[in-house]
């Protein structure tokens, strides 16, 4: 377990219950009654430290390396998964994820980004990072659901599209476009779950859905807290303070009305208990594309539009 | 902030500044150092006059340059929220725009504007890069939505002419939404038939460019402006090497396949007139029915009588002949 700097108290705690259970019993201590009580005060002060984390906290347990990314979920949620590659243009980014497969009986498309969990992986999937090629695979994608008339249920994680010389040349901003006018033109349902970190113009791309949830503790937003800090702070330093001013939690996005809904993490964040929290993520889509799916396509469709075009007429009052 | 502080202090702060006199009467080129005498450049519309580099033209001199006479007519747009998240960062959002409104004197970003160009009505919504480097927030967003619906309703082309930094963080993920939003709007203008039309103005960077800016039926360049997503410092910094030549420039743009042409300042009007003609398939302007002597549209019937015959098809053969 990777702990964060202000996990500190819960680490040495852990620590201390890792110990006892290396012991073993027979010191005239009951080892079991002991790890007991220890197990408790984890629990009082996991919650002490959850239930009040900053927004630069959120920052850093949404960027959790042991949160369950995108693929961990399609593990665990989506059976008889068949991955599909490449934009038919020019590469297969595998940034994005995406492909068919059966969601609680459904057939469905499901499209994310992935992180990886070591450097093998990170650095396969770019860290999460998509080149233009990955969000035409998504547009194809979602085009091609559309087409069958299959939901769409996108798992967005990435800290932004990536920035480079090539991802330039190769139109990385018309593709964030396009994927953004693709999610706002489809006719099937589109449930978009923010379960790590939304990054700017990267994640937007995926998450202009009819529904959009966010993880308890993910974060959404329009520059990441360091990159604006060093915008308009003029220091890196003060992502701290970029955090709280963004107003990038899911709580703070759910009273502004981008979000609509928020799930509750396991006690301690999603990474302590990946299997609760993947369930949770999975009922909170089923539920929601069980009402979407009764929708007329061209309802389906207006209402996601006339959504996004009333977003932001309104601050927090 | 109310009327008072926000629309009637910078008109009287506007009256009571001293006119600015020029203490420079000559301006150096940026791109070939050439000195260049005030006016000529002005008459020039801010191009030089030695290497034709296309320096920033201010909003109102956009929009001068782009409709016919220069003349057109500004539209009140929709007011939104004010400092939607109460934002701080050294210095308050609040004040960063009244800052702006002052300095400017302008609501917001984004102006919008209808007349005729090469005698056809337009819409044209144009960033004032002068107002916090041509951000988009909500205000900008309800700008380019208003525009949307005066095209729709006006039966008339939408010209966008972006000149922006990219999204405005000051109003955190209210501005990321306005990249949804500004994509709705322009796709109503596309799905009434009318031509939706980029002119892609330095800089155009960001926010601004992954989302309605690189919607158009047709994307216009002007020489050399910056046009791309990440900015060239980012780039740098990710992959540590240097930036090929000319990049995220108009026309390393239009080789890539992102623009369609790069027309110079000048030939602007005469261009995007002909697109629109061409779109909506139209006859050249200059040519005006003649009204028949005595008022009567005789003439202009039998005239459009002719052209329906002359466009019928000709009788299919017979079949096996």
């Amino acid at each position: 377990m990777n702990f964060l700097d202000f996990e500190k108290p819960i680490a040495e705690l852990e620590g201390k219950i890792e110990d006892l259970r290396h012991m073993g019993d027979g010191d005239g201590l009951n080892i079991a009654e002991e790890v007991a009580r220890l197990q408790t005060k984890v629990e009082k002060r996991l919650r002490e430290i959850y239930s009040k984390l900053t927004p630069w906290q959120k920052t850093q347990v949404a960027r959790h390396p042991d949160r369950p990314h995108c693929l961990g979920y399609v593990a665990a949620l989506v059976e008889d998964f068949q991955p599909l590659a490449g934009d038919r243009g020019f590469a297969e980014d595998a940034a994005v994820i995406g492909g068919i497969g059966r969601f609680r009986g459904r057939s469905v498309m499901v499209i994310g980004q992935e992180k990886g969990h070591d450097t093998e992986s990170r650095v396969k999937h770019n860290f999460g990072m998509a080149k233009p090629e990955g969000y035409r695979k998504a547009r194809r994608l979602m085009e091609m659901a559309d087409r069958f008339g299959l939901p769409i249920v996108t798992l967005v994680d990435t800290a932004g599209a990536y920035p480079g010389v090539g991802a330039e040349e190769r139109g990385q901003a018309e593709a964030i476009a396009r994927s953004i006018e693709t999610c706002l033109n489809v006719r099937v349902p589109l449930v978009s779950v923010i379960i790590g970190e939304g990054g700017s113009g990267g994640a937007i791309a995926l998450a202009t859905g009819n529904v959009v949830m966010m993880l308890e503790h993910s974060v959404y937003s329009v520059i990441s807290p360091e990159g604006c800090a060093s915008i308009l702070w003029r220091s890196g330093e003060q992502a701290q303070a970029a955090a709280e001013a963004l107003k990038l939690t899911a709580q703070d996005l759910k009273r502004l009305a981008v979000i609509d809904e928020i799930i509750a993490e396991p006690l301690g964040g999603a990474h302590r208990a990946p299997d609760v929290a993947m369930k949770d993520v999975a009922d909170a889509i089923d539920r929601h594309l069980h009402d979407l799916v009764r929708l007329d396509p061209g309802v389906l469709r207006a209402r996601r539009r006339d959504k996004f075009l009333a977003m932001g007429r309104q601050g927090i009052e | 902030m109310n009327w008072l502080t926000n629309f009637v202090r910078p008109k009287i702060q506007q009256l009571v500044r001293p006119k600015e006199v020029p203490d420079n009467l000559w301006h150096k080129c940026p791109e070939c150092g050439h000195m260049i005498f005030h006016r000529e450049l002005e008459k020039n519309m801010r191009v030089c006059t030695h290497c034709g580099h296309h320096m920033r033209l201010p909003v109102k001199q956009r929009l001068e340059m782009l409709f016919d006479d220069g003349a057109y007519k500004r539209i009140e747009l929709p007011k939104v929220t004010e400092d939607p998240l109460r934002f701080r960062d050294v210095k308050k959002y609040a004040d960063r725009i009244k800052d702006a409104r002052s300095k400017t004197g302008e609501h917001d970003a984004m102006v919008v504007a209808h007349g005729t160009m090469g005698g056809n009505a337009v819409v044209i919504a144009a960033f004032d890069f002068s107002f916090m480097g041509g951000s988009m927030g909500m205000a900008v967003g309800e700008a380019l939505n208003a525009a949307a619906e005066l095209s729709v309703a006006q039966d008339a082309p939408l010209i966008v002419v972006p000149a922006s930094g990219g999204a405005r963080m000051q109003e955190g993920i209210l501005s990321l939404m306005q990249m949804a939003r500004t994509t709705v709007a322009v796709d109503k203008v596309k799905e009434k038939g009318l031509p939706y039309i980029v002119l892609l103005t330095d800089p155009t960077t960001g926010g601004v460019t992954a989302s309605f800016a690189m919607l158009g039926d047709i994307h216009v360049a002007e020489p050399g402006a910056v046009i791309g997503f990440a900015g060239a410092r980012v780039i740098e910094n990710t992959i540590r090497e240097t930036l090929p030549e000319g990049f995220q420039r108009a026309e390393y743009l239009r080789d890539h396949g992102m623009v369609d042409m790069v027309v110079p300042r000048h030939e602007l009007r005469a261009r995007l007139s002909a697109l629109i003609d061409l779109l909506r398939n139209r006859g050249p302007v200059g040519e005006v029915v003649p009204l028949h002597r005595n008022g009567a549209y005789s003439d202009v019937e039998q005239r459009l009588k002719d052209a329906h015959e002359a466009a019928k098809p000709a009788p299919s053969p017979e079949p096996g002949a």
